[in-house]
């Protein structure tokens, strides 16, 4: 499915590309901004300093223990697949069916696509060791491209 | 008036849930007013507080409702909590009959949802951006859902129960599909539910697979309806007719409930902790434990669902409940039929009237008024919704004392 999506992406740039003119330019934005790009690409979190209680987005005040003050950490790359389902129906422009899924990442829970592997429940297994990867999401009319990150199997 | 520590639900109605083309949701919601009002044998004069839910309206939903059936200048309190809406607009009249602010208190919970189709995946168009701007809390530069796992419900919560099989084993795709067959059973004997079909297990796995395991029967009904109900104290409940304090039934326990941090909430919404800490609030309130109840009402809004609350509601023991589903418990003819409603995978899921019409449910029983799916001899009955945020209720509810 990873592949299907690449191509509809490729085509959707192409077409943008003829309309504006516009070449690849070799410029790359994560798709959210707790996924850090560049030769080891991971994600990262915002730490509680009194609890270590992790967020992905920003938070006025721990939600666990209410502290104020927070700094930034690097989440681990591998983890265990804790929970998944097989999504057969999405919302319009979603491509179907894909694995979404929960991955304990030592410690910390993150949500994520299970990808390069089949979309089906004989190739999925909770419990199974994933790793993170990242994918294309597609370009936009300058040319830059949207990077994504999913977990595959070990 | 006084602050009396003991609430009965005086009257109460839902309307046949399903699709009502001919109605808005002012008519639907007025007809489970007049239906409870007439059950309890009271009028609009004599309410002093109302609490409306509906979520998919434009809003203002009980000054609708009171100019369709009796405008007397009480107080009105719009409430809106997602799934436990219902539940919410009870628990507002319930706190302030409670408080001594007035004597009875009318909840109403309306929606109007065939055809709405997939809930929860919505966001932002894949090809709306033609420049990628980050925006919103993550900083995404376009639409995340179905890239960054799913935000639909039937995704949500089928991980909901694949993480409980992953904590304790057991919970097959079958098991999943008994447990809608089990429903789809029991709603063959409700006139109020949407969908009356009995479905094997077999024609349950093999139907549309929406979100692995949960295929569309193990899914929650979109459809119209609502419910309404009257509450009212104890020391004014004894001052009315012997019939009504007869078939009044006293609320044991009401409780709702947000969830407390964990872990992993940001990323799957934990449904368990409130749900447990609910539970425990209301066995405590009420003074009776689970083994006690007699019917359970529960939220399954989704097959994976139904089987985690088993455990969060002290059903079972702690990661008992494949075990306490394979033992014939849950059935109607079991030690704790759960869901003789038909629950929400065939009654439906009108979403702001299901907190009401699921009480509705289990007063019929405690009235001994549930017709052919009547539970024999039922005296003490629970009744749990769950609103992702997210917001739990639990009712415990018991049959009157007073002798016929």
């Amino acid at each position: 499915m990873r592949e299907t999506w690449h191509e509809e992406e490729v085509r959707v740039s192409d077409v943008a590309e003829q309309v504006s003119g516009s070449q690849e330019s070799g410029a790359q934005v994560p798709l959210v901004d707790y996924l850090v790009l560049g030769d080891d690409p991971h994600l990262r979190a915002q730490e509680c300093v009194a609890c270590q209680a992790r967020f992905f987005d920003r938070r006025n005040a721990c939600a666990s223990c209410f502290g104020a003050e927070f700094r930034t950490v690097d989440i681990p790359n591998e983890g265990v697949l804790r929970s998944f389902t097989i999504v057969a129906h999405a919302g319009p422009g979603i491509d179907v069916p894909f694995v979404a899924g929960l991955v304990d990442c030592g410690g910390t829970s993150v949500r994520g696509n299970v990808i390069n592997i089949l979309a089906d429940p004989d190739h999925v297994a909770l419990g199974m060791n994933v790793r993170l990867a990242t994918f294309s999401v597609g370009f936009d009319d300058n040319g830059t491209e949207a990077v994504g990150f999913g977990y595959e199997p070990i | 008036m006084s602050a009396s520590d003991d609430i009965w639900i005086l009257g109460i109605h839902m309307t046949k849930f399903g699709k009502h083309p001919d109605s808005d949701i002012v008519d639907l919601g007025a007809e489970a007013i007049m239906g409870a009002l007439a059950d309890g044998g009271v009028t609009m004069g004599d309410m002093g507080i109302m609490a409306a839910g509906n979520l998919m309206g434009g809003g203002g939903i009980g000054q609708q409702l009171q100019k369709q059936v009796g405008q007397t200048g009480i107080p009105v309190y719009n409430v809106s909590n997602a799934c436990a809406t219902g539940a919410t607009a009870l628990r507002t009249a319930i706190m302030a009959v409670k408080a001594g602010e007035c004597d009875m208190g009318l909840a109403v919970g309306v929606e109007k949802l065939a055809g709405a189709g997939l809930l929860g995946g919505g966001g932002k168009s894949r090809s709306s951006a033609n420049v990628y701007e980050p925006t919103g809390r993550f900083g995404a530069v376009t639409g995340t859902d179905g890239r960054i796992g799913t935000a639909t419900m039937p995704g949500v919560f089928a991980q909901v129960g694949m993480e409980y099989g992953h904590k304790y084993g057991g919970a097959t795709f079958e098991l999943f599909a008994q447990i809608s067959e089990k429903n789809h059973g029991h709603s063959t004997l409700n006139p109020k539910a949407a969908y009356t079909k009995a479905m094997s297990t077999e024609q349950i796995m093999n139907d549309v697979m929406i979100a692995y395991p949960n295929t569309r029967p193990m899914c929650s009904a979109n459809c119209d309806g609502a419910a309404a109900a009257v509450v009212v104290n104890g020391e004014t409940l004894r001052t009315l007719s012997q019939e009504q304090q007869r078939r009044a039934v006293k609320v044991s326990a009401s409780v709702l409930t947000s969830d407390p941090w964990q872990e992993s909430c940001q990323v799957l919404p934990d449904v368990n902790t409130l749900t447990r800490n609910a539970a425990t609030q209301a066995y405590e309130q009420a003074g009776v434990g689970p083994d006690d109840l007699d019917l359970v009402e529960l939220h399954d809004c989704f097959a994976t669902a139904e089987l985690v609350h088993y455990d969060n509601l002290g059903l079972c023991e702690e990661g008992g409940a494949v075990d306490f589903f394979k033992s014939g418990a849950a059935h109607r003819d079991g030690r704790m039929p759960v869901n003789v409603s038909g629950g929400l995978q065939s009654k439906g899921h009108p979403i702001s009237a299901t907190g009401i019409a699921n009480i509705w449910e289990v007063c019929q029983h405690l009235r001994d008024e549930g017709g052919d799916r009547q539970i024999e001899g039922a005296n003490v009955g629970l009744a749990h919704v769950i609103g992702l945020g997210s917001a739990c209720g639990i009712h415990i509810l018991e049959k009157s004392a007073v002798a016929v």
